[in-house]
């Protein structure tokens, strides 16, 4: 290291981690400048001209699904926390079922660009559909905090050198300006390529991991208590935990550290926590399967289908790509634990969250530079995870606030090159926004940010979308009562934990006082979900009134088969109604 | 399209087609739910109430690890393959009787 800044912040850089990373993200603005020429309309911009098939639909999903959660995210949570994250990817890959057994084909056949369009079509209320504006904009922000980790996680482990605040400001800059180029057009074709390259880097090391060290079971086998006859015995070297790595029993047993942390540190006895720890498990199941099913991002693409037969087979597509790349990331997590326990010691941007990026170099002790060129691998796939995933948000909440609040609130008026530039400066300001609370979540574990987007997106739209879908009673004060109070519940919970995990306000001993309390703010999706639901019921009964007059027109164009043509039938009347 | 005024008599707009149609389409999709929220909720209860069970090794896995961390994908894929094929068959179903209503009509 020398005094000169620059020459400090390149020292220590591995060339071929560089190089490999350097390309991705060369490749990927590359991409988003090519197809900025070809999509030039304001409809391109939003929803890519609605006209994409399903394999490279099902992989841009795939694609843009796959965040610095899934790629890093759950291989750091099972290294640190053990079997109870396990639940992360399980639950991320399955609440796609529900999404399709229940959502996926009404809202297509509804045919509408966004959740809002949704909100306001469903419900003929301009003011829902700002209501829905917000929480676009509320889970969004949730949801980029982890991936601005995941940037300043990599590029500090790239640059040794570099502060966490310099990659996250970087990457959010650069991911920015690409996006406010290109539009979703260039995204579809980006995030289904980056589907494929994160598949590549996140499988091809951990074979070439499990050839090297032993394998996935065997690894995990380390961990029974020694002597016990069940044990595989193949030779692994382990190297020896650190201290504050928690023990084998622990960690290898359902209930482990990260489920009975709020309990432990109320100082109740082992016996006592079992009970908090299940209900943390269920509640945290809940929060992901509800809410990949109400996630917003992932939503809007169900309108790039041609059709309601395209838009399921698309989900199977989807459920099959993620399922098969959720096998790896903890094996990832089983093998740092006996290859690489340093990382336990660390915190923040060089803790468990990069192990998924440094394990592979180890390699490099037997097979020179093999270690190095597939350390840079996994970095570029990183890199993708990241950089769609943060694409993606940025484009719909880009696109609420041109498409909505500029669009249908400020200026309705507005021409289509007025539209566009406001997408622009749109995208620049969520953007800025994202990069400033990136910043500041340093200590914040990944997969535990990415839960909580999906706890508050579960106790918002995620009633909101299956009710409106299944139930004709439901009116519009009767929604926006449930999403925002199941909403808004969620979201306070969820920033008070972090506020005071990021020590802004120290509630140790309250914590530690009411475990309880702890756990449902934590996780809160289990009061938050049916809180959400029960205000559904109770204000869509008392205002039964309300209930659109069209009613049983819109149930039949949300459930009826597309091949009956009653959507247009629908709009003709709807507007001819409305007297325009 | 030549878009006549829609006819609010037919089978399409009646009440009846509308309850049957939301009916047999929900039936399908609570009974794939129901059989994946089983297993899901069910693995947790099985995690606390039979612990010596769960911690058996198969192959270095604990039977927990294995069923959570690697078989429960397949499984998923099986009731989702299971429900598109059906739910696909329904909307063909409804598509059939439609088109036979509407003929049967303007043969009168």
């Amino acid at each position: 290291m020398t005094t000169v800044p620059t020459l400090a912040l390149l020292g220590g850089v591995d060339p071929w981690i560089f190089a490999f990373s350097f390309v991705t993200v060369v490749v990927t603005i590359w991409m988003g400048f090519r197809s900025a020429k070809t999509s030039k309309t304001a409809s391109d911009f939003f929803v890519a001209g609605r006209s994409v098939s399903v394999g490279w639909n099902a992989s841009a999903i795939s694609g843009e699904y796959l965040s610095a959660a899934s790629f890093m995210g759950v291989a750091g949570m099972v290294m640190s926390s053990g079997y109870d994250a396990l639940w992360y990817p399980v639950c991320y890959a399955c609440g796609y079922l529900f999404l399709l057994l229940f959502i996926a084909g009404p809202l297509r056949r509804f045919g509408a660009y966004t959740i809002p369009d949704f909100a306001e079509g469903r419900f003929d209320s301009p003011l829902f559909r700002k209501i829905a504006v917000c929480f676009v904009l509320f889970i969004g922000f949730f949801y980029t905090m982890p991936q601005m980790k995941g940037a300043g996680v990599t590029l500090a482990y790239i640059f040794p050198g570099m502060p966490y605040w310099v990659g996250v400001v970087l990457v959010g800059a650069v991911i920015t300006f690409n996006v406010a180029l290109g539009g979703m057009k260039g995204i579809t074709l980006v995030q289904a390529f980056q589907y494929w390259m994160k598949m590549f880097a996140i499988s091809v090391p951990v074979f070439v991991l499990m050839a090297v060290f032993g394998t996935y079971g065997n690894h995990l086998a380390e961990t029974a208590a020694p002597g016990s006859p069940a044990v595989n015995v193949a030779e692994i070297e382990r190297k020896t935990l650190v201290d504050k790595a928690p023990a084998d029993e622990a960690w290898v047993s359902p209930f482990g550290p990260l489920t009975t942390k709020a309990a432990k540190a109320a100082g109740l006895t082992p016996e006592q926590t079992k009970p908090y720890s299940l209900l943390y498990t269920y509640s945290l199941i809940i929060a992901l399967v509800c809410g990949t099913a109400g996630l917003p991002h992932i939503l809007v693409r169900f309108y790039t289908n041609p059709d309601g037969v395209a838009a399921k087979r698309t989900t199977m597509w989807v459920m099959i790509l993620i399922g098969v790349f959720y096998v790896f990331p903890p094996v990832f997590g089983v093998l740092g634990r006996n290859l690489l326990p340093e990382l336990y010691a660390a915190t923040g941007a060089k803790g468990t969250d990069k192990i998924v990026l440094e394990l592979p170099r180890i390699i490099n002790e037997r097979y020179g530079i093999w270690g190095s060129i597939l350390s840079g691998i996994t970095c570029a796939g990183a890199f993708a995870a990241f950089m769609s995933t943060f694409s993606g948000l940025l484009v719909s909440m880009t696109g609420a606030l041109a498409h909505d609040v500029y669009g249908r609130i400020l200026r309705p008026r507005s021409s289509a090159e007025d539209r566009l530039k406001a997408f622009k400066i749109s995208a620049i300001v969520v953007g800025g926004v994202a990069i400033v609370l990136g910043a500041q979540v340093e200590q914040l574990q990944i997969n535990f940010m990415v839960g909580q987007a999906f706890a508050i997106a579960a106790a918002s739209y995620f009633p909101l979308l299956f009710m409106s879908v299944w139930w004709r009673g439901m009116t519009m004060k009767g929604a926006a009562t449930g999403m925002l109070g199941g909403g808004l519940a969620a979201l306070a919970c969820t920033t008070l934990i972090n506020v005071s995990d990021l020590k802004v306000v120290d509630l140790t001993a309250f914590w530690a006082a009411n475990p309880l309390i702890r756990i449902l703010c934590e996780q809160p999706a289990i009061w938050t979900v049916p809180l959400a639901i029960v205000l559904m019921i109770v204000i869509s009964k008392a205002t039964s009134s309300d209930i659109p007059a069209d009613i049983r027109m819109k149930m039949l164009v949300l459930h009826a088969p597309e091949k009956l043509g009653l959507k247009q039938e629908y709009i003709q009347e709807h507007q001819a109604g409305m007297g325009h | 399209m030549s878009s006549p005024t829609p006819d609010h008599d037919d089978l399409v707009h009646s009440e009846s087609f509308l309850r049957t149609l939301m009916r047999r389409q929900l039936a399908l999709s609570i009974a794939c739910a129901a059989t994946f929220l089983i297993a899901l909720l069910g693995m947790p209860l099985l995690n606390y109430f039979a612990p010596g069970l769960m911690a058996s090794r198969v192959g270095g896995y604990t039977l927990s690890w294995l069923l959570v961390g690697v078989l429960f994908f397949p499984f998923v894929w099986v009731i989702s393959y299971y429900f598109i094929r059906r739910s696909i068959a329904l909307e063909e179903d409804e598509v059939a009787e439609v088109a036979q209503a509407r003929g049967g009509k303007e043969r009168r």
